[in-house]
């Protein structure tokens, strides 16, 4: 479904990706894991076009999306839900929602898209008219997947959807993850919690300084002696 | 307490003229984090683009509100294109560039239209044709002219839609996403470019239509008309917190009347140092304005 080939991205002087190769299948759960700068972030952001490769490709169901614009990717089928969230602090529950179904110009669609947000995120149902900026962690992360669903994905891209979250809501916000890839949207997972990623995915890439230095399924890689050094602190 | 009403009267006309242009600094320092230089003298452009409209226009005069309607769309319209070009030709292409070299451009860009100005309409004054003959009421010994009561009235009607459009359509939802975090706006599907251009073209028919109705009012135009007005709208936004559409607003009428109080009980000499006084007031004691929220960036 998703491919990079070969995908190098550079921030001014800093290489931040080298020949970066993956693979994401239609239906399920992949992952990448690694440390911190390790290009997580820039991997995401290469694909959505927020950040530049300078060699390499990036196909999306065999369309090359190099150069193509951000909002244009969306359209395709793409959301990301971005490090740290962003949602629209200065708007309420109700219009991030809106803003995530921004291309549903069906208005009766829209209000089904949004009830199936309720049903998977019951708590921001109670919050509708709340203004984003006021909600917590845990709920400003399910707003930001809520908002990011909302214009029925077909492959949908999460940067560290457990940062700074208590346990108990991290496990909330998994489920829903699940639930999501069970109604089939395809998921690429990035995280830091190596643990939870190779847990909760079938194919698993590893990034280390900007490059993949291994991959292979999620419950192989979590038997990995390596892994288990490097990631899961064992 | 005559004179007071007298002053209120007069400080909320001139206030409207300054509020319509803080609200473009506003908007377009929203989306794109620039103070754009040349909107006083887009808003130039407006009362000359309005000038030319009102002599084509002469011949074929209904009823002076018709008149004066066809009168602002026109000027509106042509300042809209005008800025669709400028953001095009000049902001654009450097979007990507620092901060520093976009207000260098936004300079450039003004001190351009200033002296076009000059060239194409010529460095005197004009005299804006007269589209509503003078009425006064007179009552309880305040002075109403028909005049201002059209200033505030079109300015007020024109707040309301701009506030419609920016909080109750799916186009405005979008600009507030935009100025609130660009690269989350895009991944919504929001062609942001188009956003931004949007933003320029409503806050430079803004612009437009202040300085159409200032004409109104004081009839004398001339290229150079939108520099003092210019800044004190910046002052304006600045005081109501830069980005906050509200503030604008507030902004533009607190000066007004600042400006007509001190003029009507000080002396007319310091009417044009007050605006000043008032920026290095907020500057020192609250730099991110009345309704601003948090640091204000340098720019
Ligand atoms: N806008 C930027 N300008 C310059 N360098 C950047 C920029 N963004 C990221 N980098 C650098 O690129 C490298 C990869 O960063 P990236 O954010 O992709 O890492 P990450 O794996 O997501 O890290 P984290 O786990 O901390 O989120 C880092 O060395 C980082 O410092
Ligand atoms: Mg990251």
């Amino acid at each position: 479904m998703l491919s990079l080939k070969g995908v190098s991205t550079r921030y001014g002087a800093i290489q931040a990706l080298s020949d970066v190769s993956l693979e994401v299948a239609q239906g399920g759960i992949a992952t990448l894991i690694g440390a911190n700068g390790a290009g997580k972030s820039t991997t995401l952001r290469s694909i959505m076009g927020l950040a530049h490769p300078h060699s390499g490709d990036v196909l999306f169901e065999g369309k090359r999306l190099n150069r193509v614009p951000t909002h244009r990717i969306a359209a395709l089928g793409i959301s990301l839900v971005p490090e740290g969230r962003a949602v629209f602090a200065n708007l309420t529950v109700a219009e991030n929602l809106e803003l995530g179904g921004y291309l549903q110009k069906d208005r009766n669609k829209l209000k089904r898209d949004m009830d199936h947000v309720y049903e998977v995120f019951p708590r921001l149902k109670e919050r509708l008219a709340q203004m984003a900026g006021t909600l917590s962690g845990g709920e400003q992360q399910m707003l930001a997947i809520g908002r990011a669903i909302m214009a029925r994905p077909r492959l949908l891209l999460l940067d560290e959807p457990s940062l700074g979250l208590a346990p108990l809501m991290v496990h909330v916000i998994f489920d829903a993850i699940a639930r999501i890839n069970a109604e089939g949207t395809t998921i690429l997972l990035v995280e830091q919690n190596a643990n939870l990623a190779l847990h909760r995915s079938q194919h698993a890439y590893v990034l280390e300084t900007g490059r993949i230095i291994m991959h292979g399924p999620s419950s192989v890689l979590a038997q990995d002696p390596r892994v288990k050094e490097a990631y899961l602190g064992e | 307490m005559q004179t007071f009403f007298q002053q209120l009267i007069n400080g909320l006309s001139l206030g409207s003229i300054y509020a319509l242009v803080a609200l473009g600094y506003t908007m377009v320092y929203g989306v794109l984090r620039l103070i754009n230089f040349a909107h006083g003298d887009v808003y130039m452009l407006g009362a000359y683009f309005g000038y030319y409209a009102a002599r084509i226009l002469h011949p074929y005069r209904v009823v002076p509100w018709i008149d004066t309607l066809a009168v602002m769309v026109a000027s509106m319209v042509a300042c809209g294109l005008t800025a669709l070009l400028i953001e095009r030709l000049a902001y654009r292409p450097v979007r990507h560039a620092s901060r520093l070299t976009m207000l260098i451009i936004a300079i450039g860009v003004s001190l351009l239209l200033e002296s076009l100005g000059q060239i194409v309409f010529g460095a005197d004054p004009k005299f804006f044709p007269q589209l509503i003959p003078e009425k006064t009421w007179r009552w309880h010994g305040v002075i109403f002219t028909n005049q201002e009561m059209v200033v505030i009235l079109v300015a007020f009607i024109l707040m309301v839609l701009l506030n419609l459009f920016v909080y109750r359509t799916r186009t405005g939802k979008a600009m507030r996403a935009v100025s609130f975090n660009l690269d989350a706006a895009k991944l919504m599907g929001i062609n942001t470019d188009r956003i931004i251009s949007l933003t320029f073209v409503i806050g430079s028919s803004l612009a437009a239509a202040g300085g159409v109705l200032v004409s109104i009012n004081i009839p004398g135009i001339d290229p150079l008309m939108g520099v003092m007005t210019g800044l004190k709208a910046f002052v304006a936004a600045v005081l109501g917190g830069i980005g906050n559409i509200f503030g604008a607003v507030l902004g533009g009428l607190i000066l007004g009347m600042a400006e007509v109080m001190v003029a009507g009980y000080g002396s007319s000499t310091y009417r044009d140092a007050i605006a000043f006084l008032i920026l290095i007031a907020i500057l020192l004691f609250k730099p991110a304005g009345i309704l601003g929220k948090g640091q204000v960036e340098k720019v």
